[in-house]
């Protein structure tokens, strides 16, 4: 019964929009932190996920249908730290220069509002499932 | 008589709950790339089911009529997005949340008509 795996298919897309909740989190928390060294500074975190395929991606059978998502790995951003000039900064290195990390809170706001966007549609699956589970097992009363 | 009381509806309602999966599924990697939509031809599916195989030749009475109650195997079919994303994504979330909407009131449609004739056959069987 395929409406079962609605369950497994939407749970795990709950538990990967969490984690990218949980990087934007922490990417904003860190959008302000400095440091003198460039490879040390603090840099972009984002998720990259990918379709959880239990059986052969080729046979696409009712029952394996229901694929859900999972987190394939956290990537840092390549994009190069702001350099900028604060010789009075306890970060700074002997040329006076902080580098703060590249973290760009435009896209962070709007990937938080996408994974937000995503949960709740999630939410919205799980509990039309249920709804449609319950009223099943209530057949012929 | 009993061989087929819920007509159409039976299969109609296992092909809605494949469905709620395969669209849930579309739901859940809405931000994975790569990820292609995909859902079943309703139409095609019903169509091929109405077209029921050769019946088995009941000679006997103990014979045991065929009913193929198991739902029709329907092929999915990829989305055609109105405008690919870059990363190579075709869903698009308003589509799927239609889509997962109709399907919910035709299940419940389904699982209506199923009620009635449960209630119409107890009416009967109870005689008032």
């Amino acid at each position: 019964m395929s409406l079962f795996n609605v369950f497994n298919t939407a749970g795990s897309a709950l538990n990967a929009e969490t984690l990218r909740l949980n990087t934007t989190a922490s990417n904003l928390a860190n959008a302000e932190s400095v440091n003198g060294d460039p490879s040390k500074v603090y840099r972009a975190r984002h998720p990259v996920f990918q379709t959880m395929m239990d059986n052969s991606a080729a046979s696409f059978d009712q029952e394996d249908a229901g694929v859900g998502v999972r987190v394939l790995g956290v990537v840092e951003s390549t994009a190069p730290p702001l350099m900028r000039y604060q010789p009075d900064n306890p970060a700074a290195n002997k040329d006076g220069y902080v580098f703060s990390s590249n973290v760009n809170s435009i896209e962070e706001m709007t990937n938080m509002i996408s994974a937000n966007r995503t949960f709740a549609t999630s939410v919205e699956a799980i509990n039309t499932a249920r709804d449609l589970l319950l009223k099943t097992i209530s057949m012929g009363h | 008589m009993f061989e087929n009381i819920f007509g159409i509806h039976e299969q109609a309602l296992q092909l809605h709950g494949q469905r709620v999966g395969i669209l849930a599924t579309n739901l859940a990697n809405a931000d994975t790339p790569n990820y292609k939509a995909r859902d079943i031809d309703f139409s095609a599916v019903l169509s091929q089911s109405d077209a029921a195989p050769l019946p088995l030749n009941v000679t006997d009475g103990a014979h045991i009529v065929l009913n193929d109650s198991t739902a029709p195997s329907a092929d999915l079919k990829y989305r055609n997005p109105y405008q690919a994303s870059l990363d190579g994504n075709t869903v698009e979330m308003p589509v799927e949340q239609a889509a997962f909407a109709e399907n919910n009131v035709r299940y419940q449609a389904s699982l209506g008509f199923i009620n009635s004739k449960i209630a119409e056959l107890m009416l009967a069987i109870n005689g008032q």
